[in-house]
């Protein structure tokens, strides 16, 4: 349900904030300019810097959602969190989608690149909330002359001592004449919760499945060029010569531009094709003749990046050490009962988002108007601040949804390369990318090479532990970021640890984010597996024993050893781990501290008739305080899948120096066939720091490994899984 | 039948080199999307889904690839699933189109409605066209088997098949409930 209201209609109220950061209610002057605020929350009575909420006479109640929903469902979660501090009955709400609201001075909606877990975007919306809430009842109080403390507050009605009821809806307007305390009216204790915690489904969910709601991509604007952006397909290339004749022939094609190579933007060098449709855009891209100018080295591959990585590890040279505790070559030296060594090859991988990134932006003298899907709205911003000398308060951003992000739309290279365009053709521009220019020009996950080895004492624990890696650094600066630092399990585990790394060099630009910790865990923990299976012991009971060492402390680099050893514990009661399976079946198992959050997988697969099939999926995750449990469960089941998916199928590779992916064809995303047939997900009761469920994605993929090896006894070291398991099997 | 008007597609080439005199025009395409008729007059070769969002601005059918691969753009043909971006106008005109917009405009197709209960939504834009699979697939299995289910080439960045598999599970019952 989304708000679709009378703009004409008077009666609402607006929370807003002042300078000193306190949300205030208040009446402000019909004619003020307020660049920012949607129709829809404003009415013609007041105004405010930024209202979060509008109340009508008939009690119905619009919600402005302030982070850009692009599937982790702040649409629903952040609203729930001002009605729950406001006592709503949730049946009453709408929510709205706000636009950005920064400019050159504070924000009035905080911090909009916000996911659901910041816990500085929570409380901000629990006092936005809970202001309006004392208002209402200072309101009421006014009315029957009673005092404040005696009343209460339920399902959008205050509520006296002797059971007379007003509505918020009655009471909004007086409200809005009621000035705020300067401290902060008290927040809920979550006990009171009633909202919060329960679980509440996509609030425009009907908008999405007749069609009806409008992503980035689905804007047009009025009298917008169509643009498609041909870009050079080698990494920091630049334009030689190009012919666009016949480029400029095709019906419906508008303009050619070679677009102004600046170093200050993001965007690549790339000539853009103006059209009235999206295929005669694409039509005439693809006749434009270009020669491309590569930039120094055009032989880079993702086979000589790996064996760079393999040259690097059997090399004299230590590399950078990361972290170094008790003997080194202690794994060497020391008689162990058992000491293994293994390798783990992981290439590039692509965001891939579903909707692939597009910008709709209109610029003029005074001012412009962004609609794009975008989780750095105040880098947007910048950009086109920047880009255009415009001032910021005179630039809008609506915020569409957006089909999906996994980080992509933190960048804004896309709306940077819309406003290129736009002022290079003096028009409105929608610019759109193909599902090629998006694997060809995204930011990747780095690839690399773990080399893991460790020996077992005569109890079969661990003794000593190496782990060596060899990648690409995302930042030059601090290569090991990420990739692996010195808090990387198993570090303050075992009495003898020495990690270090070896940079790789490459042109292609890369990006940090939960995946990193995928690629991490991915060799570790397949690792931990191969030291289960070599030295016979449970692989359960292997984690464990580290994990509740009664030596070591609660929480350990970042792990806390209680939670990480319960979802471990639970994940296997509840994928029934002690029952061996027969029919070719196989299970494995897997957990991860990141992010704040504890997490454990398994699954239970097997090869039948040459097929991979995944017959259960489990995930038990501790990601703190949750407020929407439904969601909650989509998004670990989402994150278990995308662990999933990347670890089976996807690679981004290299070749002569350009990628090789150019479709879906090249790069799938997850089908039904491949997905488990049973997906369980749990997660634990917790009144911790929310998590970002995006973390769980980094055990699946291990757990997924260490049950392949199970059914079939093959251990797969090389990603993308699926072909490495059908040419082994 | 009435023209669209608003086809950006039949508009006079403009601009640039091209101005010279457009070649002989193709014949208008006749074609009928959720009951309306239209016509095409465009290149014959342009993709439906292009005509239905450019053209028609019927934009519940998303575009996620460029060649059949994802299912985003399904739509119905003729009451059958097609992939809209890779039909071209000259194969598409002369049949009958159902896009998202077209189902349940008024009350919610049972699938609708059990993708709603399923929640099978997280970005939500893959569902238009997950949503057009499970209708096509219920009509010809309406108890669908695994290999019926797995069958289905739509994909799902988000991972929401858990989902799906619970809401087509849930439209077979529902359609089921209706027919008796
Ligand atoms: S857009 Fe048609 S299958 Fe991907
Ligand atoms: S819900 Fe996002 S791609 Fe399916």
């Amino acid at each position: 349900m989304t708000a679709s209201f009378d703009a004409g209609r008077r009666h609402f109220l607006a929370v807003s904030l002042t300078g000193t950061g306190a949300l205030l209610l208040a009446p402000v002057l019909r004619a003020a300019p307020l660049p920012n605020v949607p129709a829809e929350l404003l009415g013609e009575d007041f105004t405010g810097l930024g209202p979060f909420l509008r109340i009508e006479r008939d009690n119905r109640i619009v919600i402005g959602a302030p982070a850009c929903e692009v599937g982790q469902g702040v649409f629903t979660d952040l609203p729930m969190i001002i009605a729950e501090e406001l006592d709503l009955d949730w049946s009453q709400v709408r929510v709205l989608q706000l636009p950005y609201g920064g400019g050159d001075g504070a924000n009035p909606y905080g911090r909009q690149g916000a996911d659901a877990a910041d816990a500085a975007a929570r409380t901000f919306l629990r006092h936005a909330g809970a202001n309006a809430r004392w208002l209402l009842l200072q309101a009421a109080a006014r009315e029957w002359n009673l005092p404040a403390e005696s009343l209460r507050t339920q399902a959008g009605e205050v509520i006296a001592s002797d059971g007379r009821k007003l509505s918020y809806g009655a009471l909004a307007r007086s409200a809005a004449s009621i000035t705020l305390p300067a401290a902060p009216p008290a927040l809920k204790s979550t006990a009171a919760y009633t909202i919060i915690g329960k679980p509440i489904a996509t609030a425009d969910a009907r908008e999405i499945v007749t069609g009806a709601c409008r992503y980035g991509i689905d804007h047009y604007g009025a009298g917008a060029l169509l643009a498609v952006i041909a870009r050079c397909p080698l990494p920091g290339g630049s334009l030689l010569r190009m012919d666009d004749s016949k480029a400029r022939k095709v019906s419906g094609v508008v303009d050619v531009i070679e677009l102004p190579h600046s170093t200050d933007a993001p965007a690549v060098a790339g000539i853009a094709v103006l059209a009235r449709h999206s295929w005669a855009a694409l039509q005439g891209r693809a006749l434009l003749e270009i020669q491309w100018q590569p930039a120094a080295d055009t032989s880079e591959s993702s086979s000589a990046l790996i064996a760079a990585a393999h040259a690097a590890l059997d090399g004299k040279d230590g590399g950078i050490p990361v972290r170094s505790d008790g003997e080194p070559l202690r794994i060497r030296k020391q008689p162990a009962r058992h000491r293994i060594e293994s390798r783990y090859e992981l290439p590039f991988l692509a965001h891939a988002v579903m909707e692939p990134p597009n910008a709709l932006i209109e610029i003029n003298q005074d001012g412009a108007r962004l609609v794009a899907a975008v989780q750095d709205p105040d880098g947007a911003s910048q950009w086109i601040a920047r880009l255009t000398g415009l001032r910021r308060q005179n630039i809008r951003i609506e915020l569409p949804r957006g089909g999906g992000s996994f980080g992509r739309r933190l960048d804004n290279d896309y709306v940077a390369e819309a406003v290129v365009v736009a002022k290079a053709a003096g028009k409105p521009v929608k610019l759109m990318w193909t599902r090629s220019d998006d694997l060809q020009h995204d930011r990747y996950r780095p690839l690399g090479v773990h080399a893991l080895a460790a020996s077992l004492d005569r109890h079969n624990r661990i003794s000593a532990w190496s782990h060596r890696c060899a990648a690409t650094p995302v930042d030059a600066r601090t290569p090991n970021a990420g990739l692996l630092e010195a808090t990387a399990f198993p570090a303050g585990f075992v009495a003898h640890l020495q990690q270090s790394f070896h940079p790789l060099s490459t042109h292609l630009p890369l990006a940090a984010g939960a995946w990193l910790d995928a690629f991490r865990t991915f060799a570790i923990e397949s690792f931990i597996d191969e030291l289960a299976v070599v030295s016979r012991q449970d692989a359960v009971k292997l984690r464990l024993t580290m994990l509740e060492d009664a030596k070591a402390p609660a929480t350990v680099n970042g792990v806390e050893c209680t939670r990480l050893a319960h979802v471990l514990r639970r994940c296997a009661a509840r994928i029934d781990w002690r029952t061996p399976r027969t029919d070719g079946r196989g299970l494995g198992i897997a957990c991860h501290a990141g992010g704040g959050g504890s997490f454990a997988h398994a699954f239970e697969v097997a090869v039948e008739g040459g097929q991979l099939r995944i017959h259960r999926a489990v995930c038990v995750a501790d990601i703190g305080t949750v407020i929407n449990p439904r969601n909650a469960q989509e998004q670990i089941a989402g994150a278990t899948l995308d662990g999933l998916a990347a670890t089976l199928q996807q690679a981004i590779t290299l070749k002569d120096g350009r990628i090789q992916q150019r479709g879906l064809q090249d790069y799938p995303l997850l089908r039904l066939g491949l997905s488990p047939r049973s997906t369980e997900i749990e997660i634990i009761d917790s009144t911790d720091d929310a998590v970002d469920p995006a973390f769980a994605s980094a055990s699946a993929g291990p757990a997924l490994a260490n049950a392949v090896y199970a059914a079939t006894t093959v251990r797969v070291r090389k990603l993308p899984l699926l072909p490495e398991l059908m040419r082994l099997l | 039948m009435p023209k669209d008007t608003r086809n950006p597609a039949a508009a006079p080439p403009a601009g640039g080199s091209g101005a010279a005199p457009a070649p002989h025009l193709p014949a208008a395409l006749p074609i009928s999307v959720n009951g309306k008729p239209y016509f095409h007059e465009g290149d014959p070769a342009m993709p439906l889904l292009w005509f239905l969002r450019d053209s028609l601005r019927l934009t519940g059918s998303k575009y996620g690839c460029d060649n059949g691969q994802c299912g985003a753009c399904n739509v119905l043909l003729d009451g059958k699933a097609v992939r809209a971006c890779s039909l071209p106008m000259s194969a598409a005109a002369n049949h009958a189109v159902t896009t998202i917009e077209g189902i349940g405009a008024t009350n919610l197709h049972p699938v609708q409605q059990a993708w709603i209960e399923a929640d099978a939504i997280q970005c939500g834009y893959c569902q238009s066209g997950q949503i057009i699979a499970a209708i096509d697939l219920l009509k010809r299995k309406p108890r669908p088997a695994e290999d019926d289910i797995a069958a289905i080439g739509n994909v799902c960045r988000c991972g929401s098949q858990p989902q799906i598999r619970r809401a087509i599970a849930r439209a077979a019952e529902l359609l089921q409930g209706g027919k008796k």
